[in-house]
């Protein structure tokens, strides 16, 4: 990542802080990747971009801010980047996944802090991520209150829109969210000087609606009983989504699931015959946190699914295409975007319904509900979802981990006795 | 094959590493312990030795390794998690049915529940030490005892307490104990009262109406403890003294199935 060294420079980043970062990334990035056998070639495209992650994708977002775009940064699979889209703007990923800015976020968040806050803080004060730099506005959500109180540090040098997101899924509460994506549909057309219309908002739904169908279908190949990719490589592929332009994220995942499909005709797996299946739920897992899947995936079994935000919640239900009013358009959004069940709600009984609905249809012989050290969120909730799991006869680890690698034996060992047991 | 074949478990824990030679009956033919060193491969080196000096050949013989070091046991043939292991042992020794496991260990605790000596469910302590042998290890060296003297003094002891989970919190809780010229006994029995609480509070989330519960791991050897963990769970625990090989037998009796 060295010739982008003057663009950095210009971002005004820390550079020998980031220099550190830059070092241990593609070591950790071989070790969990490349070391795999048999990987589908369709991956080469996330591999170019992981090794250059901090190159090519913010050269492309200050080239187009150049032209006068404008970058938003968001941290919730519950902003919509349609309405970005439609003004001509461009969306990006924020949420940090590596103990490597923990430290920095800590130096302003109490310890009792869950690692994906702490990480996405410490990048923007520490200025080692140039995504934070490069972004034109920040959008919050009014999800958990870690992320509430941390849009107040993270917003002091930076526009900053807050959605305020209801946390039940009443008739009202639609409403009440179909206002805040208008409301910020203002906020975005203020910032980008553009007007959003109802042709510009229908094709940008269509678009993130292919991105989303281009999604399912790599992860429908997970179906089959031979496993044509490692849940590894669709973890990645799945993270760096979230950053990347969607028309080309959606040609890149068509042109993969053309491949998967194929292997699975040829019945090529990436995994031994009887290798056990297991889903993975619980918070997200943000880039480049693959330490829970390289672990499963060298105890003796594989992935078939996240119910995750970086999983299915992520391009699960798509929108209505056939608004034709703004307005009409807006809701069409908040009832799609209302369906994604994430712990944040009361109740949200219908995450336990996905999951218990995906161990059946990516045929897992167990779940592994994870969750972020200090998410009390998620952390509660997993009594219910391990409850409700055991009374369906699924098996079922709750685990709770964060981003060092202190804890990593004791994992391998509890994954390794539950796939045992399975 | 030249000499007799076994099958060997060998269990590297956090402070103690144990070995069990199964003759091919089944039979227990050798069991012995020795402490785990600062490297687990410098450990499985001197387990070698010790089998070549009780006369088993490692050529003739199947092995299974368990315990946190299993994956430093060169002339394994397999590796297997402990809880497997634990499992597998525990039913051996306190027969078949619904058993509950608890193994209190060096670095960590064990909850293991099993049917028909098959895990069905398990929960192993956090990254956290109370509740486990490093506690009474660290509480010991602060009262100045060894561990079964703390065990012995805290039968004699009552009516203190330590509030603090955390083993850094509690250990200067402890010394303030001390320090205010507490009894040895009681400061002993608030030690053991605290390990046996937390202990008991993670096993009530996996004991099953009409299971065994048994005791098992290092800390299986001090009688009073067994006493404070029946008087707290309020049931019958099972312990013997050959608690402490469960993993062992379990790696063993897979050995045996290779
Ligand atoms: S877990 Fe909830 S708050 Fe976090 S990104 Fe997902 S939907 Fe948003
Ligand atoms: S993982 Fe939990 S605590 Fe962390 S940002 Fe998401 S909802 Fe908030």
């Amino acid at each position: 990542m060295s010739n982008y060294v003057e663009m950095w420079k210009e971002l005004g980043m820390d550079l020998e802080n980031h220099d550190n970062l830059c070092q241990v990334l593609p070591t950790a990035f071989g070790d969990v990747f490349l070391s795999q056998q048999n990987r589908p070639q369709g991956m080469a495209f996330w591999d170019m971009v992981v090794a250059e992650i901090h190159g090519i994708r913010p050269a492309e977002l200050i080239e187009a801010q150049k032209q006068g775009r404008k970058v938003f940064g968001t941290f919730c699979v519950y902003v919509p980047d349609e309405v970005v889209i439609a003004a001509n703007g461009i969306v990006t990923g924020l949420c940090g996944g590596s103990q490597f800015w923990v430290p920095g976020g800590e130096k302003v968040l109490p310890k009792a802090t869950c690692p994906l806050i702490k990480a996405s803080v410490g990048a923007r004060l520490d200025r080692t991520c140039p995504f934070f730099r490069i972004a034109d506005m920040y959008v919050g959500e009014t999800t958990c209150d870690g992320k509430k109180k941390a849009w107040e540090i993270l917003g002091q040098d930076v526009p900053m829109h807050i959605m305020d997101l209801p946390q039940m899924k009443r008739p009202q509460d639609l409403d009440k969210w179909t206002a805040e994506i208008a409301a910020f549909a203002k906020a975005v057309e203020e910032l980008t000087g553009n007007k959003i219309t109802v042709e510009s908002l229908n094709e940008a739904i269509r678009v993130i609606n292919e991105k989303r169908k281009a999604l399912a279908r790599v992860y429908a190949a997970r179906k089959a009983a031979n496993l044509p990719i490692s849940g590894k490589d669709v973890l990645l592929l799945t993270q760096i989504a979230f950053f990347d332009d969607p028309v080309r994220c959606a040609q890149m995942c068509n042109k993969l699931a053309d491949e998967l499909e194929q292997r699975i005709k040829d019945e090529v797996s990436v995994f031994p015959k009887g290798t056990k299946r297991l889903l993975v739920s619980g918070t997200p897992l943000a880039i480049p946190n693959w330490k829970l899947h390289h672990i499963i995936e060298t105890s003796g079994a594989a992935v078939v699914c996240e119910e995750m935000c970086t999983g299915t919640r992520y391009f699960e239900n798509l929108v209505d295409e056939t608004q034709t009013t703004l307005e009409g358009q807006f809701r069409a959004l908040a009832e799609r975007y209302m369906k994604t069940n994430c712990a944040c709600f009361t109740p949200n009984t219908g995450r336990i319904d996905d999951i218990i609905r995906y161990v059946k249809e990516y045929k897992a012989d167990g779940v592994i509900d994870v969750n972020l050290k200090f998410c009390c969120l998620y952390d509660t909730e997993g009594y219910q979802v391990e409850k409700a799991l055991k009374e369906a006869g699924i098996p079922v680890l709750g685990l709770e981990t964060d981003y060092t690698d202190a804890d990593a034996e004791q994992l391998r060992t509890r994954i390794g006795a539950f796939v045992e047991m399975l | 094959m030249g000499s007799q074949s076994y099958y060997i478990g060998v269990d590297i824990g956090s402070t103690c590493t144990k070995t069990i030679v199964l003759d091919t009956e089944g039979q227990l033919h050798k069991y012995y312990t020795q402490p785990t060193g600062w490297s687990s491969a410098d450990t499985a080196d001197s387990v070698k030795e010790r089998l070549s000096q009780e006369g088993v050949s490692l050529e003739d013989s199947l092995c299974v390794a368990t315990g946190y070091g299993r994956v430093s046991v060169p002339f394994a043939n397999k590796t297997v998690t402990e809880i497997t292991c634990h499992a597998r042992g525990a039913s051996w020794l306190y027969g078949s049915g619904d058993i509950t496991v608890i193994d209190v260990g060096g670095q960590d605790t064990k909850i293991i529940a099993i049917q028909k000596s098959r895990v069905v469910d398990f929960m192993m302590n956090d990254k956290c030490s109370a509740g486990t042998g490093r506690f009474l290890d660290v509480m010991a060296n602060s009262l100045g005892v060894r561990q079964a003297e703390l065990c012995e003094l805290a039968a004699q002891g009552g009516g203190v307490s330590i509030s603090s989970m955390c083993t850094v919190f509690a250990e200067s809780e402890v010394i303030g104990l001390i320090g205010r010229g507490e009894a040895r006994e009681n400061i002993a029995y608030a030690v053991i009262d605290s390990i046996v609480k937390k202990v008991a509070s993670q096993a009530r989330r996996l004991i099953n109406p009409g299971a065994k519960v048994c005791l098992t791991g290092g800390l299986c050897n001090f009688a009073y403890i067994h006493t404070a963990l029946e008087r707290e769970l309020q049931t019958p625990v099972l312990s013997e003294k050959r608690g402490q090989y469960a993993g062992a037998i379990g790696a063993a009796l897979l050995a045996k199935e290779l």
